[in-house]
């Protein structure tokens, strides 16, 4: 939790922040609209014996007691996947239509992107993307299961992705959820900031610069691109977009969000970001009992 | 003829007139067997494009792209067609098997619970052999849950390994 420490300076009711960084997140599944409705995945649930409480801020998600969403069966039918509450968070910002082309930057293990290809009802073109094979294989087992047709998936580096095989049209709209040092997972993972570093930080955050630029260079004019962390550090989020503002042809827009937040900070340790940076939610533990996350909407102008 | 390269995505051709690669099933042929073998509306896969990659293994999308491609994955994988008898994958009854008419085998929550888990089960069929699609009732409704090869009074389940579960007695 030492960690943590640095962020005294801009989280109210510090105490109450670490103390819910100290309790495990419930168990979480999101209904997957692709193969069940709502009402049909929650009888199943239940009839499965499996109680479960609705999530308030979003009519996809349930919480379950238990920790097992994989031993039922409206798991086996692909009709849920567990996906932690703020994870959703991310896809509803960015909230593409069907017929849409869109574009998952780092999408494995494919909680997001399976969430994006139902809401755009499994129509229009949804390239996943991710570097590493692994993962890809993960992300390939839950797209199948959840059982998502619009998607194309490609093992590169986001930081080149090439839309060639796409016939070379930007997108609608792109999903940049970097990996990040995951501060805002320590309730799910303990282990998390045990090896949390300065250098960690900043060296992922050039990355995280550099796959957002890129996502905004393959956006078309009037597009959106959605930035999202699951972590506190300013370094990896108001940062980040500074140097996006700075770099690129976009805007930073207001949005609704429909649980409790705070502004994005403008300044960090000295360091003051341009202002728009405020229009940036973050999502502590203690506000609304869930993990940590950054979300930021941005319109691209060129 | 050309030769099928195994690790791109090449569109299948709609009709046996526009074929290039001499084992490549057609567009055509691929939504016959849907109608014929499980009387699914042949206007499911009506703005869906169908590719191979490797051997006989098709994939349904729900976009088109440039063919060939060569990437990761191109929406599902749908079907097997190297063998004699064609085989839908366990995603593509899941998936679309909630439109097929005949050929499909009706289990009560116990059998459906030994074919979940991969077993094969002794069981009454006057129907055709071969692949059927297997379903259940849930939460009100018939769903299906994927493909058994019934053959000599056998339902022999085909859920892959990765999708077999046991639930202990729920």
């Amino acid at each position: 939790m030492d960690a943590l420490s640095r962020y005294e300076p801009i989280v109210e009711d510090y105490e109450a922040f670490l103390s819910a960084c100290e309790r495990p997140l419930p168990s979480v599944v999101r209904v997957n609209t692709i193969k069940a409705t709502v009402e049909r995945a929650e009888r199943g649930l239940i009839e499965a014996g499996i109680e479960l409480d609705p999530v308030e801020w979003h009519p996809h998600l349930f919480r379950l007691p238990t920790d097992q969403p994989g031993a039922n069966w409206p798991y086996s039918h692909g009709w849920i996947h567990g996906q932690e509450e703020v994870s959703a968070i991310p896809a509803t910002v960015l909230d593409p239509e069907p017929g849409e082309r869109v574009w998952d930057a780092t999408a494995a293990p494919g909680s997001k992107t399976t969430q994006l290809a139902a809401r755009m009802d499994d129509r229009g073109l949804l390239v996943a993307t991710d570097s590493n094979l692994g993962r890809l294989s993960a992300l390939r087992s839950n797209t199948e299961r959840l059982g998502v047709t619009n998607v194309a998936v490609t093992n590169e580096d986001a930081r080149n992705h090439s839309l060639k095989p796409f016939g070379g049209e930007p997108y609608d709209k792109v999903l940049v959820d970097v990996p990040c040092s995951c501060e805002g997972t320590i309730r799910k993972n303990p282990d998390t900031l045990e090896e949390w570093s300065l250098g960690h930080v900043t060296g992922i955050a050039d990355v995280q610069k550099a796959i957002l630029e890129r996502a905004i260079q393959t956006t078309r004019e009037g597009g959106t691109v959605v930035y999202s962390t699951c972590t506190f550090a300013p370094e990896e989020n108001e940062a980040v977009l500074d140097y996006a503002l700075q770099a690129e042809d976009c805007r930073l827009v207001e949005f609704e969000l429909p649980l409790m937040y705070r502004d994005g900070v403008t300044e960090w340790q000295g360091e003051r970001f341009d202002p728009q940076v405020e229009r940036a939610k973050r999502i502590y533990p203690h506000h609304n009992d869930t993990g940590g996350f950054f979300v930021a909407k941005l319109e691209v102008l060129g | 003829m050309s030769e099928n390269v195994s690790h791109q995505f090449d569109r299948l051709p709609a009709t046996e007139g526009e074929r290039d690669v001499e084992s490549r099933p057609t567009r055509e042929a691929i939504v016959s067997f849907w109608v014929d073998r499980f009387g699914v509306d042949p206007e499911t896969f009506e703005s869906d494009t169908f590719w191979e990659r490797g051997n006989g293994k098709i994939w349904v999308f729900a976009e088109d792209v440039e063919t060939p491609v060569d990437i990761e994955a191109l929406g599902m994988s749908f079907m097997r067609t190297r063998q004699e008898h064609w085989k839908p994958t366990t995603e593509a009854v899941q998936r679309f098997g909630d439109r097929a008419t005949r050929n499909i085998i009706h289990l009560d929550r116990e059998a459906a619970e030994r074919f979940l888990a991969g077993e094969d089960q002794q069981l009454e069929w006057d129907g055709d052999w071969g692949y059927l699609i297997v379903t259940h009732d849930i939460a009100g409704d018939t769903e299906p849950i994927g493909v058994g090869l019934y053959v000599h009074g056998e339902l022999r389940s085909q859920i892959p390994k990765g999708r077999r579960r046991e639930f202990g007695g729920e």
